[in-house]
């Protein structure tokens, strides 16, 4: 076949990603790439005008991923993603604004923002990568790794509680909460999709595989190895309580959808409070006439 | 250049008093008036305070630094601040709430029940303006009509007619005392009752922090 | 709706006038943390914001406050943050952010004495020096010191301006006792006010690059949610604004970056003259030390001695240029200052050794006594 004959292959998700930034930064088996494969498809399914979804990021591996996807697209400093997307979502409540960033970045660093922007049930989707490790950095322990975990600044295994960000984000005030493996690209897809149809602070956890780091530190082979102990030991148990889907160092992955629920979020609070105490002379905000 | 001090304790509208006194002046009465209060810690003491640095020319230097006028309404700021005021000096207080001590010679003393009168109007709140009304009249450093112009928005507004009665008081008080002084001064041209004393306290440097 | 200009005298405070400053700006939202003694800019904002249709957020915290304002100016809107010494460290990093990324911005500074929790109440100005390079690497950014209420109402308006045209975060400096004293400040009427907003892209949204610059050095720049797809980050970046990470994409940016201020000075920097004109005595001064150095400046000039004051507005970028032809005529300056001498530094290195540059060491939590300066010009003057 000639060249000029030949069908131009072309994956639908490419609308979705800057290809002039391909190839991408990330290891072979890396898992972050197969979430923005999740949410490209995701962003393809939907039907929200897409100039007007914003991504941001934080620093780290999955910090790039602001990078690879074809919209107006932020890539901030290390943990501050979220009150930076807070910014765009109170200044043009019309975004739809989503958060993707690694675990360190959201709950190590910038768990104080996490914590917060919940509490607020600040109107933003919030996708963290957890790979249970700061992965940029080369490997050091996080506030995510479980015990026993061997990384370069544990290297006796870590002896510290990890976070269990589901139970985090639900305590917190969240009104979606899930959680998946990169293993589950459907279902990390359709949670993109629920969270994105929906108002309030959604947190969608993706365990992914750092082939490169963690998996190599503590000898769980490559990304085939990982997924395949996200097969055996996931299990799938919708509407779970938060409280008991810890993850133990090569345990049992509690996934599923633990939350979801209604509530005003920041900016309708806003609005309906200023509305009672200001009266008539309040101009309701971000609301189009 | 007149350089003001009002003092008190928490809660007697004593930063309102100087916020009033600035105001007045500088919206009303077509001079610059410059006021700076005392926050934080200090702030919350027993004593607290307010300073209004008045002149006809921009204000420069933005505090007092040795106050021609010092009206006090609680006794802790009174025996706190009193040191600093010039040897010619006017010492304003609340007749009921601060008891003189041996004064300076040069010192002129003018005394109100300020709070007395804002209880026979029916609140002590308004004590602070009756003691602004009084002021005013003393002191001529501004004029009561600025004074009443600069109320609205520094009281609040289901008050505003009480806060005018109160200061009115005050200030008519104020007046007549004047006038008494006055005429006593006509009569007897013979000596100060009391023997002067010595100055009490050397008055502080100028950049004692207040 | 209220009226955004509250046209009118008014007795308010430093930061009073701040917050009207920035609503009459167009400043559409506010996000800060509490601090003294900028604490009342927040109130204020909290209060007005909603009559003029903007938004107000008490964020977790400062570094949190500075993001928000980048994220929302990205928008297309307008927006500062006001906070002192301890806020003003934690929003170094983002300050670089919107440096890098070129993101207008006004941050208020209504600085305290120092270091660490210092004196939380009283005034300084030893964030100076910190205001030009307390952000990692190498940039210029702009900050302006205000000297009275009317100044934080002016000088509110004028960092927004700057802020707009050259796309840069822009500092205003205040100090706790212009922050906190009140004085009469007249608001203009609205249409007395000129204001500025950022370029915007003109032409084909596909071939629109995000920091292509105009003819002045800055790009033209889109608001999110207009179709431009634009990619915003903080790693060293080419025009287009993707990463580049090699030396010759570091090397454009920082040209960039530091071209659009550099060549632009006469337009940024602002200073003010008094008595100069026969001046061999000369105060350098910005803030809160204009007062005492003009009070000193009256007193030398009332016993013989020849004084005179440049006062600087701009305090970044420093006008190096103007120092430098002074250095040549005069005998000394002298530089006032709330800390032990960081802009007595500035003046030093600009008049390079042709007048000395004498300092008025001062710790912070007090103005000068301006006997102290009056005496440092008489030695000057030997
Ligand atoms: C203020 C700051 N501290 C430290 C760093 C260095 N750093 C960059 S990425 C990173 C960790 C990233 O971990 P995570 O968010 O989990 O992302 P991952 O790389 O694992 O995807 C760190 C510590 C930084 N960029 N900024
Ligand atoms: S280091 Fe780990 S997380 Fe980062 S790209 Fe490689 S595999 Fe992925
Ligand atoms: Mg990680």
């Amino acid at each position: 076949m000639k060249p000029e004959e030949r069908v131009e292959e072309r994956n639908p998700i490419e609308d979705f990603l800057r290809m002039d930034r391909i190839p991408h930064i990330w290891c072979p088996g890396c898992g972050i790439g197969t979430v923005v494969t999740s949410f490209a498809e995701a962003m393809k399914k939907s039907e929200l005008d897409l100039d007007k979804v914003a991504v941001v990021s934080g620093i780290g591996c999955t910090g790039r991923v602001a990078g690879y996807v074809k919209f107006d697209s932020f890539h901030t400093t290390h943990g501050r993603a979220i009150p930076f997307a807070t910014g765009l979502k109170l200044a043009n409540p019309e975004l739809k604004v989503v958060v993707f960033s690694g675990d360190g970045d959201i709950a190590g660093i910038g768990g104080n923002h996490f914590i917060h922007a919940a509490r607020r049930n600040m109107d933003i989707l919030v996708i963290c990568v957890n790979n249970f490790n700061y992965a940029m950095t080369g490997g050091q322990v996080a506030a995510t790794t479980p015990l026993t975990a061997n990384l370069s600044t544990a290297p006796f295994g870590n002896f510290e509680y990890p976070f269990n960000l589901a139970y985090l984000a639900d305590a917190c005030g969240a009104t979606y909460v899930a959680r998946w493996t990169s293993l589950h690209i459907r279902r990390v897809t359709k949670s993109i999709q629920e969270a994105l149809a929906k108002r309030g602070f959604s947190f969608i956890e993706v365990i992914t595989p750092c082939v490169t780091l963690y998996a190599r530190r503590n000898r769980l082979g490559d990304g085939l190895n990982l997924l395949k102990y996200y097969y055996d030991k996931s299990e799938m148990k919708h509407g779970a309580d938060t409280r008991t889907v810890d993850i133990d160092f090569q345990g049992k992955i509690i996934v599923g959808k633990f939350v979801d629920k209604d509530k005003p979020t920041f900016l309708e609070c806003m609005n309906t409070h200023l509305q009672k105490t200001l009266g008539d002379k309040y101009v309701p905000y971000g609301v189009k006439p | 250049m007149n350089e003001i001090r009002f003092s008190g304790y928490g809660g007697q509208g004593i930063i309102r008093c100087g916020l009033i006194t600035g105001k007045a002046v500088s919206l009303f009465d077509n001079k610059f008036g410059t006021m700076t209060q005392s926050f934080g810690p200090e702030a919350r003491g027993s004593a607290c305070s307010s300073q209004v640095v008045i002149s006809e020319d921009r204000v420069l230097y933005p505090y007092i630094t040795r106050p021609e006028i010092l009206v006090s309404m609680s006794q802790d700021a009174y025996e706190k601040y009193e040191p600093e005021l010039r040897a010619d000096g006017i010492l304003i207080y609340d007749t009921d709430l601060v008891r003189l001590k041996p004064l300076r010679a040069q010192i002129k003393v003018y005394g109100v029940p300020s709070t007395r009168f804002a209880e026979e109007m029916g609140n002590r709140i308004f004590a602070n303006l009756v003691m602004l009304g009084f002021f005013t009249g003393i002191s001529q450093v501004v004029s009561a009509e600025a004074m009443k112009k600069a109320l609205p928005g520094l009281v609040p507004k289901r008050f505003l007619e009480l806060n005018i009665r109160a200061f009115e008081k005050g200030y008519d008080y104020g007046i007549e005392l004047l006038a008494k002084e006055k005429q006593e001064a006509q009569k007897e041209a013979k000596p100060p009752e009391k023997p002067p004393l010595p100055e009490a306290k050397k008055t502080p440097p100028r950049k004692a922090k207040q | 709706m209220k009226p955004a200009v509250r046209t009118g005298s008014h007795y308010i405070t430093g930061d009073v006038a701040c917050a009207e400053g920035a609503i009459a700006a167009g400043c559409r939202f506010f996000g800060a943390y509490p601090i003294t003694p900028a604490t009342e800019v927040a109130e204020h904002m909290a209060e007005r914001l909603p009559d003029v249709g903007g938004t107000f957020i008490q964020m977790e915290d400062e570094i949190a406050a500075i993001a928000s304002i980048l994220g929302a100016s990205w928008t297309g809107v307008k927006t500062m943050t006001a906070t002192s010494g301890p806020g003003f460290s934690l929003m170094m990093e983002n300050l670089g952010l919107g440096v890098c990324t070129e993101t207008p911005c006004v941050i208020v500074n209504v600085q305290r004495t120092g270091p660490s929790t210092g004196l939380p109440t009283q005034t300084g100005q030893g964030d100076m020096m910190q205001a030009r390079w307390g952000s990692h690497g190498d940039y210029e950014l702009i900050a302006i010191a205000p000297s009275s209420p009317q100044d934080c109402f002016y000088h509110t308006i004028l960092a927004f301006n700057l802020s707009e045209k050259y796309r840069v975060p822009v500092l205003v400096m205040a100090d706790e006792i212009v922050g906190h004293m009140s004085e009469k400040v007249v608001i203009p009427d609205a249409k007395e006010i000129t204001l500025v907003s950022r370029p915007k892209p003109k032409g084909r949204k596909d071939r629109f690059r995000l920091y292509e610059p105009g003819p002045n050095g800055v790009a033209p720049m889109p608001a999110i949610g207009e179709g431009y797809n634009v990619h915003v980050t903080g790693l060293t970046h080419d025009e287009r604004g993707y990463p580049s990470m090699t030396v010759e994409a570091q090397e454009q940016m920082m040209a960039r970056l530091k071209g659009k201020i550099r060549n632009n000075l006469d337009d940024i920097i602002h200073t003010e003259e008094y008595l100069m004109e026969d001046a061999d005595i000369v105060i350098v001064s910005y803030g809160i030390s204009v007062r005492t150095g003009l009070t000193a400046v009256d007193e030398a000039r009332k016993l013989g001695y020849k004084a005179g004051l440049f006062r600087l507005i701009t305090v970044w970028p420093f006008p190096e240029g103007r120092i430098k032809a002074l250095a040549k005529k005069v005998k000394a300056f002298v530089v006032p200052e709330l800390n032990l001498g960081q802009i007595r530094r500035e003046v030093e290195r600009c008049a390079f050794g042709r007048a000395p540059a004498i300092g008025v060491p001062h710790c912070g939590g007090w103005v000068h006594d301006p006997d102290d300066i009056l005496k440092t010009i008489k030695e000057a003057a030997r």
